[in-house]
């Protein structure tokens, strides 16, 4: 923890970028915590999160990065209201989870593209219009509108399966843009795709939140691809997951593939990683023992 | 399909038609009763065959061509009809007759599939019963049920039905249920309907299921009309009819009876093959079905 602080250089706080979140709150997480009870009698109760609290401001990109069953995911679906917290409140857009939910503010990528297979791309990404009773002329025409923002203007005629993984998930983030959300969550979208793609998504996602001014919140598990794309990345200890450290990303907004050769992005880079490393020893040697921790945890509760 | 698989699935049936003649008569020539054929000057010439097994005897498994013949001869003595005539017109019967308790029996699998797949009450508390309702032979069931609809067509339509729902039910609730997790959550964070969740996720996943249960049930609606029909309230037409008449006569003329399950048969495949033909047509886009 300390090491982490002493390598995080934004103390001076004169960066435009990260003075930036104060603006306008999108997503406001307050002692957000989850418990998996056991479905069966024996099973262990499972604490995933635990006194979560993250301000999110419009027009950021927010990582979220930390070992394997760190929660990270189950915090993006809490935001998602894809599953309920269980104590602590949640808001979006100044609303529920559940009515952002409802009124469609955020779009939603997984790790898997999960693409219709009998549906043509520009189909699959039209299906949150056609949900949403949009008129078919315009949710066509928004539909190839949002496939020439990923670069897949040619493609809308393809089915699914007769494109690489990475135009499969460009065609996701696609489907996600089609209702204009202002918010985006991302879940290791591109966890599944090999380094080379992987680089060249990032550059190209960084081009759509350029251009859309979306908010966005993106899971990963990995150190460099979290600093290359984020305005600040949250840094997760393992379960329960708590937030350990939040580091500003004080590099140009402007990106490009020189970024990653920048000083100042490998200086981050150990900045997180030292961070993580800090967050996994976490008070503890050793493994804990879940069944302690659970019951440490419910006297402090 | 291609040209090229077209052409070859039928040379394979050609294929099979001549393989099981060539064994059928080879099986005759070996222990069937005596051949008589006459020959050109209109002697007659007897061929014996070595050994005498009763399962290939002319009453038994009457010649080809016998059959063949029965086809073309009239139907009863004194009518104008023949045989093929009439068996085309009870099988178009019948077909009909399968047809509507097929797409009955379709429709109300469906829509049970899709009460269970919408609520586990519904699905714990009937589930038992729907399979419980194949449990009863249908020879037992089908009397009851014509007699109970007014000894006509209704009655038959409503045993093919019987006979339909219950695969279809199976298989489209497997169908329904088989939407990947993901994507139900993907329709979730969409803020999805119900009906949209049905429609545009768990209709569509539950295709391959449903045309692998519509082949099972297609041709058990025919057995289904067939049985129906077969009731002494049943029908006076229709392949039901046609076998139940032609095993009276068996002893006279066993080739008509065989020629009547040929008919039965063919109805069977034409059934299954409509349904092949649509699951191709409805399935081309998918990639599972390209992989194939």
């Amino acid at each position: 923890m300390a090491a982490a602080e002493a390598h995080t250089p934004l103390d001076d706080g004169s960066d435009a970028e990260a003075a930036e979140p104060t603006a306008e709150v999108v997503v406001d997480l307050r002692g957000a915590s989850k418990v998996f009870e056991g479905r069966a009698k024996g099973d262990t109760r499972v604490e995933a999160l635990a006194d979560i609290d993250l301000a999110v401001g419009r027009g950021e990109f927010i990582s979220l990065i930390g070992p394997s069953g760190c929660g990270k995911s189950t915090l993006l679906r809490i935001v998602g209201d894809l599953t309920n917290v269980s104590a602590g409140t949640v808001a979006v857009n100044g609303k529920s989870a559940r009515q952002a939910r409802l009124d469609r503010d955020y779009g939603m990528v997984f790790q898997a593209p999960v693409l219709f297979d009998w549906r043509t791309v520009q189909r699959n990404v039209e299906l949150p219009l056609e949900i949403t009773g949009v008129p078919k002329a315009e949710r066509e025409a928004k539909a190839r509108a949002m496939l020439d923002l990923v670069e897949l203007g040619e493609f809308g005629g393809h089915h699914p399966w007769q494109l690489s993984g990475g135009m499969q998930q460009r065609a996701a983030i696609a489907r996600a843009l089609a209702l204009d959300p202002d918010l985006l969550l991302m879940d290791e979208p591109f966890g599944a795709l090999d380094e080379m793609t992987r680089e060249r998504m990032n550059l190209e996602l960084l081009g759509i939140w350029e251009r859309t001014g979306t908010t966005v919140i993106f899971v990963t598990h990995s150190i460099p691809e979290a600093v290359f794309l984020s305005t600040r990345v949250v840094v997760m200890s393992p379960r329960p997951g708590r937030i350990t450290t939040i580091v500003p990303i004080d590099l140009p907004r402007r990106r490009d593939f020189e970024t990653r050769e920048m000083e100042r992005y490998f200086a981050l880079v150990t900045t997180v990683r030292e961070a993580l490393r800090a967050g996994e020893g976490g008070g503890s040697s050793g493994p804990v023992d879940p069944a302690r921790r659970v019951a440490v945890e419910g006297l402090g509760g | 399909m291609t040209a090229r698989g077209v052409a070859r699935a039928v040379l394979l049936f050609c294929g099979f038609v001549i393989a099981v003649v060539l064994i059928w008569e080879g099986a005759k020539a070996i222990g069937g009763d005596p051949w008589r054929f006459r020959d050109g000057s209109g002697q007659e010439i007897v061929y014996m065959p070595p050994l005498r097994w009763e399962i290939v005897s002319d009453l038994s498994l009457p010649h080809v061509w016998e059959i063949w013949g029965a086809l073309a001869a009239p139907v009863q003595r004194e009518q104008t009809q023949s045989l093929a005539e009439y068996l085309v017109g009870a099988a178009i019967y019948t077909g009909r007759e399968a047809a509507l308790g097929f797409v009955a029996g379709a429709i109300l699998g469906l829509v049970l599939a899709a009460l269970f797949v919408h609520s586990r009450l519904a699905e714990r508390a009937l589930v038992p019963y729907v399979v419980a309702s194949q449990t009863i032979p249908i020879l037992a069931l089908a009397p009851l049920i014509v007699f109970a609809f007014g000894n006509g067509v209704l009655g038959i339509v409503i045993v093919a039905t019987y006979l339909t729902f219950f695969p279809v039910t199976i298989a489209a609730l497997k169908g329904l249920k088989s939407s990947d997790p993901r994507a139900l959550e993907l329709m979730r964070a969409c803020a999805a309907s119900r009906w949209a969740i049905f429609w545009k996720l768990r209709f569509p996943s539950s295709l391959p299921y449903l045309f692998a249960a519509f082949k099972i049930a297609a041709t058990a609606s025919i057995i289904g009309a067939i049985v129906g029909e077969g009731n002494p309230g049943g029908s006076q037409f229709g392949l039901g009819r046609a076998l139940l008449n032609f095993n009276e006569q068996f002893a006279s003329g066993p080739a008509k009876l065989f020629a009547a399950v040929l008919a039965s048969g063919l109805l069977g495949i034409s059934f299954f093959l409509a349904i092949a033909v649509a699951e191709a047509l409805v399935l081309r886009r998918r990639r599972s079905v390209r992989a194939e």
